[in-house]
């Protein structure tokens, strides 16, 4: 007996130096997310009578949900350390040698870059079609006058849609996937500058996801007070707004450590001879990103921490009720959301000023321009918040100067569209799937670019705020934009990210119906808004309906559009062409190494003599690419 | 009847205004969106790629046209803005001699109290060719007062008095969206707005059973007129013509005694002290609800001089 026990300790001894294996950043996460965990359920159970839902089944459901999940990571943790001390091998952990190769590093903490890009795009894309389905299920409410769900099922359909687009689409694609695949590929260097702190930034998304999800179990629902979450609205909306609260913040956190991760790596680790005005326009992008999401969405953190703290501690912050303010809700959420729109679309703008010199053979038009544009897009961003305010009960006059600042904000915008023509002309144009969804994006983002100036002109707006008009313009930029976008992405980078080609006519074809179910959706609901139909109304008056059918006939087209995405590429693994490591005859870094690349991205540091896009060259030194054809 | 297809009727003194800078707005986004397209499409076809080996011209852009660029569209986005910013100035402010009406919001209903004690639930009735403003308070949540036909919206809150005024140009009959999610219910929380001939408002509104009675009546029986008498001579200020009227408060701040005035004043006495008078007026908060509170208000600005 003595000698197993002594056994055992010299078995804790001789493993203690393996610990690091385990990862300190993996086991700090854990404890973390139980603490979360444990944390919401304490929080519902707490939630004083007379707030909304304050409901014994439900807390104790809700309660129970978190207990069991909390408890499920605990046993896992608790089961790893039994087998690290006694020195089995821990089933759960891959090996060093699976982190490298084997498809399992793709569940566990990795700190490799491009593992993490990977996680974030099969993550995110799930949740597009989540999010997509609950865009159907409004679409079908919405087809015929009358109702077929009831209201608050309905109500939460749009907040779980738009949620999830946003939160849990939009911005981890563009900025994590894709910024963190292409990145420290573009700059030319091996890794992120805080690898640990990009696992962070990833695995804080799954419990924030799972977090907001859980209130499809709560007794009343998931959150329905609309993404904005306006209060004393969402005061009412007991534990589903909490859960909401609560994964927006752990969802919020992850932007803010990644976003400083991209500024660092961007200043620090940049290859020889990529200076500031030889980095792709894709890397200013994320930068100017990096410095929105740093800056702004601290902001989102505090607001939602004051809701939460409002409904569950009775706090009343926003309660007009108890002498707060619903208005500076108003502000705090929106002076985050408004430079948020811009982190959805410039890493957008950004695929698109990579795509399309590419398929030009032309340099960018205007690449300083274009840099100019961004950055300044990036401040006065943070100067438009209360342009969505005009009808609230805000200082009146204070809507001119946010006017005029939002007048603003609308030329540099413009003066991308016009460097993306400049590229076009004259240019040697091949028209592949990434190509003609970024010239998708072009042409459709004029549309909703300009009728945001609609919308930033206070008479106007008077009349369209809250109708469908709004609705309009958000997916004219936001699909038709970043998400166009992002089709776009997938087929440019998906070679390198997989190594394998994916279909070209299958990709023609999910453009065309994507881009045409796009403009059915969409475009007639300009008129229904201008026509005077509010917003997030679950039954409309019958003078709606013969529009409201066309836009849910167009809205299942472009949801079917989508599938033939996932088909390509589960195809393409199959039986796809071997993707070479520069299919696309592109010039920026991470075109030089291999479809997928290897660990540490490139056999040898990068000496970079060339700019991003310099499509003329014929003769170049050794380090450059070979001879420009195509 | 409006003359923009996809567009409401325009039905008040706003609505052609608006509609024309509308229509502005959008002969520059058909201009700018057919410009953008027939770009890319002749690009597209006229630069489409021919031999391998072919090399288009590498230009990397052009200073003086970038410059140009940005100009013509500061210009313009210059023009949009200053022509929305002076119609908004000349909107915002509703003329001298307006109708007043007072709405409540609740979930999920508006109701309205009239100045001869008319009240009506969900429709509003206002006379043709009058300028009318509403103020509007909400006893839950934010909704808003939404008339597509007329060209106006307005956020109406809990707990403090929004405005919001149009002048009706056509008798008729009138959507009224709420125009701010307000939870369940919301897209049910609508109504009309019936625009009459000004005699067949005034026979409409004699229907009424005199609230700003009941105004004086509450005026009496809450103890306010014991404090605020008309003389002048009481320990409260008279309140007599304040109405609209611009008040010198403790410390020389003057306030305009408009309805958030009155409002605070009744609930929360000590936020504006006026000039000359002790703090010593109690609280009424709690003990009016919004509805006596509109009495309250309607009664005192029909206080004259
Ligand atoms: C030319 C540039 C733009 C201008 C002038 C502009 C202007 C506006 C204005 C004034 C509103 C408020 C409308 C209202 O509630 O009445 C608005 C709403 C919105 N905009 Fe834009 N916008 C622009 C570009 C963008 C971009 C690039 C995005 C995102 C990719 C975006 C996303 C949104 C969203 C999501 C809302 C609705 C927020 C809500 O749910 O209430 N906008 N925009
Ligand atoms: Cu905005
Ligand atoms: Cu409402």
């Amino acid at each position: 007996m003595v000698g197993h026990i002594v056994t055992f300790v010299q078995h804790l001894q001789a493993h203690a130096r393996q610990l690091p294996r385990l990862g300190r950043a993996g086991s700090a996460f854990l404890l973390a997310l139980l603490l979360v965990m444990v944390g919401t359920g304490q929080a519902l159970a707490q939630a004083p009578e007379g707030t909304a839902n304050a409901n014994p089944t439900l807390t104790t459901m809700l309660g129970i949900t978190m207990g069991v999940l909390g408890v499920g990571l605990l046993t896992a943790v608790l089961i790893s350390f039994v087998v690290w001390a006694t020195g089995t091998r821990n089933p759960l952990i891959p090996t060093d040698e699976e982190m490298e190769h084997s498809f399992r590093r793709y569940f566990w903490f990795s700190v490799d870059h491009k593992v993490i890009g990977i996680q974030y795009f099969w993550t995110s894309l799930f949740f597009f079609f989540i999010g997509g389905l609950m865009a159907l299920l409004v679409r079908w409410e919405l087809a015929q006058p009358g109702l077929t769900f009831t209201p608050d099922q309905y109500n939460q359909f749009f907040t779980m849609h738009a949620t999830i687009m946003i939160f849990l689409f939009i911005i981890p694609m563009l900025v994590g996937a894709f910024g963190n695949y292409a990145v420290p590929l573009m700059v030319g260097t091996f890794d992120m500058a805080f690898p640990k702190l990009n696992a962070l930034s990833y695995w804080l998304v799954p419990p924030g996801a799972l977090i907001i999800m859980a209130g499809f179990l709560a007794e009343s629902g998931t959150a329905k007070a609309g993404w904005t979450s306006y209060p004393p609205v969402a005061l009412q909306g007991g534990a589903g707004q909490m859960l909401w609260l609560l994964g927006v913040f752990v969802l919020g956190w992850s932007s803010i450590v990644g976003g400083m991760n991209f500024l660092v790596t961007i200043m620090n680790m940049r290859t020889k001879g990529v200076h500031y005005f030889r980095l792709p326009l894709f890397v200013w992008a994320i930068a100017t990103t990096a410095v929105l999401a740093v800056l702004g969405t601290p902001s989102l953190a505090a607001a939602v921490t004051l809701q939460f703290m409002n409904i569950a501690f009775g706090f009343p912050f926003f309660d007009a009720a108890k002498g707060g303010n619903p208005l500076m809700w108003q502000h705090v959420f929106w002076f985050y959301s408004h430079p948020a729109v811009y982190i959805m679309i410039l890493p957008a703008f950004g695929i698109v000023s990579e795509i399309i010199p590419v398929f030009s053979r032309k340099p960018l038009f205007g690449y300083r321009a274009l840099v100019y544009a961004t950055a300044g897009i990036g401040v006065l961003s943070f100067l438009v918040w209360a342009h969505h305010m005009f009808a609230s009960a805000m200082f009146p006059w204070l809507r001119i100067p946010f006017m005029l600042t939002t007048m603003l904000i609308a030329v540099p915008t413009g003066i991308k569209i016009f460097n993306w023509l400049g590229t076009l002309a004259f240019g040697k144009i091949r028209l592949e799937t990434p190509m003609l969804f970024s010239l998708a994006l072009v042409s459709m983002f004029v549309i909703g670019g300009i009728s945001g100036v609609f919308l930033g002109s206070v008479p106007v707006d008077l009349h369209l705020h809250d109708t469908y008009f709004v609705v309009a313009h958000i997916h004219y930029v936001l699909f038709g934009g970043s998400a166009f976008a992002i089709f776009g992405g997938i087929y440019y980078w998906f070679p390198k990210m997989f190594g394998r080609m994916l279909n070209e006519s299958l990709g023609k074809i999910h453009f065309w119906l994507s881009f045409i179910g796009f403009n059915v959706a969409f475009l007639p609901m300009h008129a229904v808004g201008a026509l005077g139909m509010p917003r997030r109304y679950a039954d409309y008056d019958i003078a709606f309906t013969e529009l409201n059918l066309t836009i849910s006939i167009g809205a299942f087209l472009l949801g079917f559009a989508q599938l033939i995405l996932i088909y390509n590429m589960l195809r393409a693994f199959q039986v796809g062409k071997v993707a070479p490591a520069n299919p696309w005859n592109a010039r920026t870094l991470e075109w030089l190494t291999t479809s997928p690349p290897p660990h540490y991205n490139f056999e040898e540091p990068l000496t970079v003599d060339h700019d991003p896009y310099d499509y003329g060259r014929r003769i170049s030194s050794p380090e450059a690419l070979p001879v420009p054809g195509d | 009847m409006g003359g923009i297809p996809f567009f409401p009727e325009q039905a008040s003194t706003h609505a052609g205004r608006i509609d024309l800078l509308f229509l502005f707005l959008l002969v520059l986004t058909i201009f700018f969106t057919a410009l953008v397209a027939v770009g890319i499409v002749y690009f597209a076809v006229r630069y489409r790629r021919r031999h391998a080996d072919e090399i288009p011209p590498q230009t990397t852009g052009n200073t003086r046209i970038e410059v140009g660029g940005m100009v013509g569209l500061l210009g313009l986005s210059m023009v949009a803005f200053f022509w929305g910013a002076w119609l908004f100035v000349d909107l915002q402010q509703p003329p001298a001699n307006t109708l007043e009406i007072y709405v409540i919001a609740k979930k999920w209903m508006w109701k309205y109290e009239y100045a001869d004690g008319q009240q009506s639930i969900n429709d509003l009735y206002v006379p043709v060719g009058q300028p009318v403003k509403l103020t509007m308070t909400s006893q839950d949540v934010i909704h808003s007062y939404f008339v597509p036909a007329f060209r106006v919206k307005q956020d109406v809150l809990p707990g403090r008095y929004t405005t919001l005024w149009f002048e009706a140009t056509e008798t008729g009959t009138y959507h009224l969206f709420c125009a701010e999610y307000c939870g369940t219910n919301h897209s049910r929380m609508v109504g009309s707005v019936i625009v009459m001939e000004p005699a067949e408002y005034e026979q409409w509104l004699a229907g009424g059973s005199g609230a700003s009675a009941d105004g004086e009546e509450l005026f009496t029986s809450l103890g306010c007129a014991s404090c605020h008498q008309t003389s002048g001579q009481g320990p409260g200020p008279s309140l007599v013509g304040v109405f609209g009227e611009t008040v010198t408060l403790q410390g020389g701040e003057t306030i305009e005694a408009d309805a958030t005035y009155i409002r605070t004043s009744i609930l929360d006495p000590t936020a504006h002290v006026v000039e000359g008078f002790e703090p010593i007026m109690p609280t009424y908060e709690g003990q009016v609800t919004e509805e006596q509170l509109l009495r309250l208000l309607n009664y005192i600005q029909s206080l004259e001089q």
